[in-house]
C-alpha cells in the first residue's frame, strides 16, 4: 500500500460486491478469491474496516456438503442452555435452531444423545500460524524486528498448514487472533478460522487489531512507553488532516513513516482496537484514561491486577483478554494477580476473553476458562468468554452464536466442555467437518504398540 | 586415629575440625578432641573448636551411610550440618471421615477414613472409622482424600516469583560442568509460589538447577512448610538429586560462546569426560586411605603419615562420585529418544543407574526400554512445540509409559504449573483413555504423587496412603481430576498447613503488607 489507500467509495463498491456474491453463490466468492484475493484483501484492510461486513470464504474440501442436523443437543444458546436442541446446518451455516418444518431430505442427522454443542472456541491473542517451534528462529515470523511498526501486519506471514492448527483444532477451538509480538507497537493481527488450505481460505478479519506493549522496560519507564504511544496517535491524527498536503510534499514533516500512520487510522477512527499488553493496575488506568482521551477502542491483553481497577475498565466498556494462570506475583507487574481475577472482573460488568498468548498450547483453553469458574466465575459466562465474547468485541461477521443465519464454527462435546474428562466429538469450521487427526495423532499411533519398530518394510516387491 | 590425621591436613584448605570430629565420635568425645586438634592445627579457628557443638547440630537432614573410612562420605557429611531446628509441632491424632479415598496405592475407600497420629498415617479403611482417645474427628464427607502432591520438578526458590534477575539462581551457567553447586544453596525460601504451590495439595518438590549445563548440579527435596533457610525445609533422608541435561540447552548456551559444547556430540565427550575424572578422583582418594592404612599399621614399604598428602578436594567430582557410588539420583532433562538412548549409554559406561529423565516428551517412543531400565520418564501433560526437540510432545506419553510398564510422573517445571498438578495429571489420563489406553484413576494418580516419591527415594515414606508412611494429604473439595477442584486442607507431617476457608498472613515476607481486599 505504501501509504497509497484507494478512495472510500471504491473500496464500499467492492465490498459491495463481495456482499452480492455471497448471497448470490459460494462459487462466485470462490471465482472472487481466486482472481482478487490479494488486492481484495489488502481493500479490506485499509478502506473498509467496518465492522461485521466481510464474509470470509468457504473452506475447500472434496466432500460435498450435505446438510447436516444435529439432534438431541445440549446447547449453548444465545439465552441459555438448552437440552434436546435440534440444529440444522447448511451452506456452512446454521440453518435453524429446532427449524420447524421439514430438513431437507438429504441431510445426515447426528443424534448427539444429550452431548454438548457450543460455538467454536476462539483465541483472541495467539500467534498461530507465526511460530511453528519458538525456539527456531527461521520458523518464527511474529516479529517485525523494528520496536515501533503498527505497519507491520502479520497476514502475509500466516502459514495456514502450521502443525499447530490441527493440534488447537482438536481442543475445540475453531477461530484465533493471531497477533504480532515484540517491541512498542508490534503491528496488525488478523482472525481467521482454523481451516482452509490458502491464506485467504482462512482469513477472516483483517486488521483485527493494532498491538501495543506497556510492560516494565528495562530501558525506559513505562511512563515514557505511554507518551510514545500518545504522541504518535496524535501525529497520525495530524497526518489524516494534512494527507493531501503530505502528498504534494508540503505538509509538516512526520516523525513516523507514512505507513505506520496510516495503519493507525482506524484505530483512530475506532474501526479497528487497540489491545494493549499490560498487567499493573495502574498501567491499566493510565491505557484507559489515554483511550478515553483519544477515543480510541481499547482491549487489554493480560490484565492480572485487572480487578483492582475493575470499576474504571467497566465504566470505559474497555474488554479484558486474561491468562487465568497467571494468578499470582508472577512478575512486578503481576504483583497482586489473583486466580479469582476473572470472576471479579465478570460481576463488575467488564466482558472479558481468554487467551493463551500462544501458537502451540491453545487447546487449554477450556482448562483457563474451568480455572477461573474455579475461582468463583459463573460456568455460562466463561463458555461466553470462550466463544461469543471475542466475536462480538472484535465483530466477527455473524459469529460465535448459535442463531440462525450464524457461521456453522460449532464444536461437540461428550460432557462439560471444560472439564478434562470431556472429549471433541465433531468440529465443525463453516459447516464442514474436520477430521480429527493432527500430527500428534499420528505420532500416537505409530508409537502405540512397542517393542516392535515403528516404520516396518514395505512387502518385497 | 585415622580420621583426624587427614582431617587435620584437610584443616589447611579451611575445614572445621570440630565439625568432623563430631560426624566420627561420640559427642563426649567430640570436645576433647575438638580442642586437641584446634590446638595441634594451630589454627585461627582453633577457637571456633572449643566452643562446644550445640545439640541442634545434629545431622538428622540427610543421613548418610555410616562412617567408614570413606573420606568422601565424612565430605558429604559435614556439608550437612543443620543450623536452624525443626520445632515439633503437637498435635492429637486427627480423623478425616466420610471422603472418598484414594490411595494411589490400589485401593479407593468409598467412603473411608484416616486416622493420624503422630505425624503418620496409623489408619485408613473404608467405612466408619475405629474409636480413637482424644482424637480430633473432622467429618470431610463428599470430598476426596489423596496423598499430598510431589513435584519433581521445580525451580522454586532458585527461580522465584516474582521474576528478578537479582534472583536469577537457577544455573550456574559459566562452566558446563558444575556438579559442585547445590539448588540448596540458591533457594529463597520466601518465594510467594511455594505457598500456591501448596494450596495447589503439593506437599513435596524437588528443587532442581536449571539445565544451562550438562552437569548442573544437586536437587535437594523440600517438604513444604516454611521454614528461614532451606535446609531445615529438607525432607527428611531423602537422597540428593544430580541435574544433567542433554540436547539444545548446554549445546546453544556453550555453543553461542564459541565455547564448547557446541554439539550433541561435543555435550557427550564433555560428561564423558567429566565421569572419567570424577572416577580417577575417586580411585585417587582411595588410594591415599589405602596409603593412610598402611602407614598406621606400619606395613613393609609403606610411606610415613608426614609425606601422605591428600589429594586436592574438588567439589564438581565429589557429586558425580557420590552418583556413582549411588548415594544421589540422577536426574536428567532430555527430550528426544535418541539423547535419552545416549544418556543410558554414558550411564552404563560409568556404572551409575539413572533415576528419571525429566520432560522426556519422546519417552513414549522408547517406553520398552525405560521400562525395562527402570527408569521413570517426568514430563507434562500437553507441552510442546517450543523447540525443536519438544516438537513431537503429545499428551498420551504418559499414558504410553504407563502402559509399557514404565514410570510415569507428571511435573511442573513451573511456578503456576506446579499450582495445578491434579489438573495436569488429569488432563495426560483423559488424553491416554480417549485414545483407547486402558488406565486406572489409581495409576494416573500415582504420576503426581507414588511415582515421584520413587524417583526421589522416598517412596517408602510419603507418595501413598498406606498405615505407617507420613501423614501428607490432600482434602480436596470433589474430585481432582476435576478442573473445578480445590484442596480444601493439605496436612504435612499430619499437621495442618492449608486450610481454605482460614487464610492465614502470607508465608512470604515478600507479600506481607501488600494484601489488598478487592
Amino acid at each position: 500500500m505504501n501509504g497509497r489507500r484507494p478512495s472510500r467509495v471504491v473500496c464500499r463498491r467492492i465490498m459491495c460486491m463481495v456482499r452480492c456474491m455471497l448471497r448470490r453463490s459460494i462459487l462466485g466468492v470462490f471465482c472472487l478469491l481466486g482472481l482478487f484475493s490479494l488486492p481484495l484483501l489488502h481493500a479490506q484492510s485499509a478502506s473498509h474496516p467496518k465492522i461485521g461486513t466481510s464474509e470470509p470464504s468457504p473452506v475447500s474440501g472434496s466432500n460435498a456438503r450435505l446438510p447436516l442436523l444435529f439432534v438431541n443437543a445440549r446447547a449453548l444458546l444465545p439465552g441459555g442452555i438448552r437440552e434436546g436442541v435440534r440444529v440444522l446446518i447448511e451452506d456452512g451455516y446454521i440453518a435453524g435452531v429446532d427449524p420447524e418444518g421439514d430438513v431437507p431430505a438429504n441431510a445426515r442427522v447426528i443424534d448427539l444423545d444429550g452431548a454438548w454443542l457450543t460455538p467454536g472456541i476462539v483465541d483472541p491473542d495467539s500467534t498461530l500460524g507465526l511460530v511453528e517451534v519458538s525456539a527456531e528462529k527461521a520458523s518464527v515470523d511474529m516479529s517485525s524486528g523494528r520496536p515501533i511498526h503498527p505497519a507491520f501486519d502479520v497476514l502475509d506471514a500466516y502459514n495456514p498448514r502450521s502443525a499447530a492448527i490441527p493440534v488447537a483444532r482438536l481442543g475445540g477451538v475453531t477461530s484465533a487472533l493471531v497477533a504480532p509480538r515484540g517491541g512498542v507497537m508490534s503491528g496488525q493481527s488478523i482472525i481467521v478460522d482454523l481451516a482452509g488450505r490458502t491464506q485467504a481460505e482462512a482469513l477472516v478479519k483483517h486488521p483485527a487489531a493494532v498491538h501495543f506493549n506497556l510492560q516494565a522496560n528495562p530501558a525506559s519507564s513505562r511512563a515514557e512507553t505511554l507518551r510514545v504511544l500518545r504522541d504518535m496517535l496524535e501525529e497520525a491524527r495530524i497526518f489524516q488532516w494534512q494527507r493531501s498536503a503530505w502528498e504534494r510534499n508540503s505538509s509538516r514533516p512526520f516523525t513516523y513513516s507514512a505507513a505506520d500512520l496510516e495503519a493507525l487510522g482506524p484505530v483512530l477512527e475506532a474501526d479497528v482496537p487497540l489491545i494493549a499488553h499490560a498487567d499493573r493496575a495502574s498501567d491499566i488506568e493510565a491505557l484507559v484514561r489515554m483511550a478515553t482521551a483519544q477515543k480510541i477502542r481499547l482491549i487489554i491483553a493480560g490484565g492480572a491486577e485487572g480487578y483492582l481497577v475493575r470499576d474504571i475498565l467497566a465504566a470505559a466498556h474497555v474488554p479484558v483478554i486474561l491468562d487465568t494462570f497467571v494468578d499470582g506475583p508472577g512478575s512486578f507487574d503481576q504483583v497482586f494477580g489473583r486466580p479469582d481475577n476473572a470472576a471479579l472482573l465478570y460481576a463488575a460488568g467488564v466482558p472479558i476473553m481468554f487467551s493463551t498468548f500462544s501458537a502451540h498450547n491453545l487447546r487449554e483453553l477450556p482448562q483457563y476458562a474451568g480455572n477461573a469458574v474455579r475461582a468463583g466465575l459463573p460456568f455460562e459466562a466463561a463458555l461466553r468468554a470462550l466463544t461469543e465474547t471475542p466475536s462480538d468485541v472484535f465483530g466477527l461477521p455473524r459469529s460465535g452464536r448459535i442463531q440462525e443465519g450464524y457461521r456453522a464454527n460449532l464444536v461437540v462435546w461428550s460432557g462439560d466442555p471444560l472439564e478434562f474428562e470431556t472429549q471433541v466429538l465433531h468440529v465443525l469450521i463453516r459447516g464442514r467437518e474436520m477430521p480429527l487427526i493432527s500430527r500428534q495423532t499420528r505420532l500416537f499411533e505409530r508409537y502405540r504398540t512397542l517393542p516392535g519398530t515403528p516404520n516396518p518394510p514395505p512387502p518385497l516387491p | 586415629m585415622t580420621a583426624e590425621h587427614s582431617i587435620a591436613r584437610e584443616a589447611s584448605v579451611n575445614f572445621d575440625p570440630m565439625a568432623t570430629g563430631r560426624a566420627l565420635m561420640p559427642r563426649r568425645l567430640r570436645l576433647a578432641v575438638g580442642c586437641f586438634l584446634g590446638l595441634v592445627a594451630m589454627l585461627p579457628t582453633g577457637c571456633a573448636a572449643l566452643r562446644s557443638p550445640p545439640p541442634a547440630a545434629e545431622f538428622q537432614a540427610t543421613p548418610l551411610p555410616e562412617p567408614s573410612g570413606d573420606d568422601l562420605a565424612e565430605f558429604e557429611r559435614m556439608g550437612h550440618s543443620l543450623v536452624e531446628q525443626e520445632e515439633p509441632v503437637d498435635a492429637p491424632p486427627v480423623i478425616l471421615q466420610g471422603a472418598v479415598v484414594l490411595t494411589a496405592h490400589g485401593e479407593r475407600y468409598d467412603p473411608g477414613y484416616i486416622v493420624i497420629r503422630n505425624g503418620r498415617i496409623a489408619a485408613l479403611g473404608e467405612g466408619a472409622p475405629p474409636k480413637v482417645d482424644d482424637a480430633h474427628l473432622i467429618d470431610v464427607s463428599g470430598d476426596y482424600i489423596t496423598p499430598g502432591i510431589i513435584d519433581v520438578h521445580s525451580h522454586l526458590g532458585v527461580y522465584p516469583t516474582p521474576w528478578a534477575q537479582a534472583h536469577n539462581d537457577g544455573n550456574e551457567a559459566t562452566d558446563p560442568n558444575t556438579a559442585g553447586v547445590w539448588a540448596e544453596h540458591g533457594f529463597w525460601p520466601q518465594d510467594p509460589s511455594l505457598e500456591r504451590a501448596m494450596a495447589g495439595g503439593v506437599t513435596t518438590v524437588q528443587i532442581l538447577p536449571g539445565s544451562a549445563n550438562l552437569i548442573g548440579g544437586r536437587g535437594v527435596t523440600l517438604h513444604l512448610v516454611p521454614h528461614r533457610g532451606a535446609r531445615a525445609m529438607r525432607f527428611p533422608g531423602a537422597p540428593e538429586g544430580v541435574k544433567m541435561a542433554c540436547g539444545e540447552n548446554p549445546k546453544r548456551v556453550y555453543g553461542k560462546r564459541n565455547e564448547t559444547p557446541a554439539t550433541r556430540m561435543g555435550n557427550v565427550r564433555e560428561q564423558r569426560a567429566a565421569f572419567i575424572e570424577a572416577r580417577a578422583y575417586r580411585d585417587a582418594w582411595r588410594r591415599y586411605r589405602r596409603d593412610v592404612e598402611k602407614a598406621e599399621r606400619g606395613a613393609p614399604g609403606a610411606k610415613s603419615l608426614n609425606e601422605l598428602q591428600p589429594p586436592k578436594r574438588d567439589l564438581n567430582k565429589e557429586t558425580l562420585v557420590q552418583l556413582m557410588e549411588g548415594r544421589l539420583l540422577a536426574h536428567i532433562h532430555c527430550y528426544r529418544a535418541d539423547d535419552m538412548l545416549n544418556l543410558i549409554q554414558l550411564a552404563d559406561e560409568f556404572g551409575f543407574s539413572i533415576r528419571a529423565f525429566h520432560h522426556a516428551l519422546e519417552a513414549y517412543k522408547i517406553a520398552d526400554i525405560l521400562a525395562d531400565r527402570g527408569i521413570a520418564a517426568a514430563t507434562w501433560a500437553d507441552w510442546w512445540g517450543f523447540k525443536l526437540e519438544a516438537f513431537d510432545g503429545i499428551p498420551q506419553n504418559a499414558g504410553l509409559v504407563t502402559r509399557a510398564g514404565g514410570r510415569a510422573i507428571i511435573h511442573s517445571d513451573s511456578h503456576t504449573e506446579i499450582r495445578r498438578l491434579n489438573q495436569e495429571a488429569a488432563k495426560a489420563y483423559y488424553a491416554a483413555l480417549h485414545a483407547g489406553l486402558t488406565l486406572t484413576e489409581d495409576e494416573a494418580l500415582r504420576w503426581i504423587t507414588a511415582n515421584p516419591a520413587w524417583a526421589l527415594g522416598i517412596e517408602d515414606q510419603v507418595g501413598s496412603l498406606q498405615p505407617g508412611l507420613r501423614a501428607d494429604i490432600v482434602v480436596w473439595d470433589r474430585h481432582p481430576f476435576s478442573v473445578y477442584a480445590r484442596a480444601r486442607y493439605v496436612f504435612v507431617d499430619g499437621v495442618p498447613r492449608f486450610d481454605r476457608e482460614h487464610p492465614g498472613a502470607p508465608w512470604s515476607d515478600f507479600e506481607l503488607g501488600l494484601e489488598v481486599s478487592p
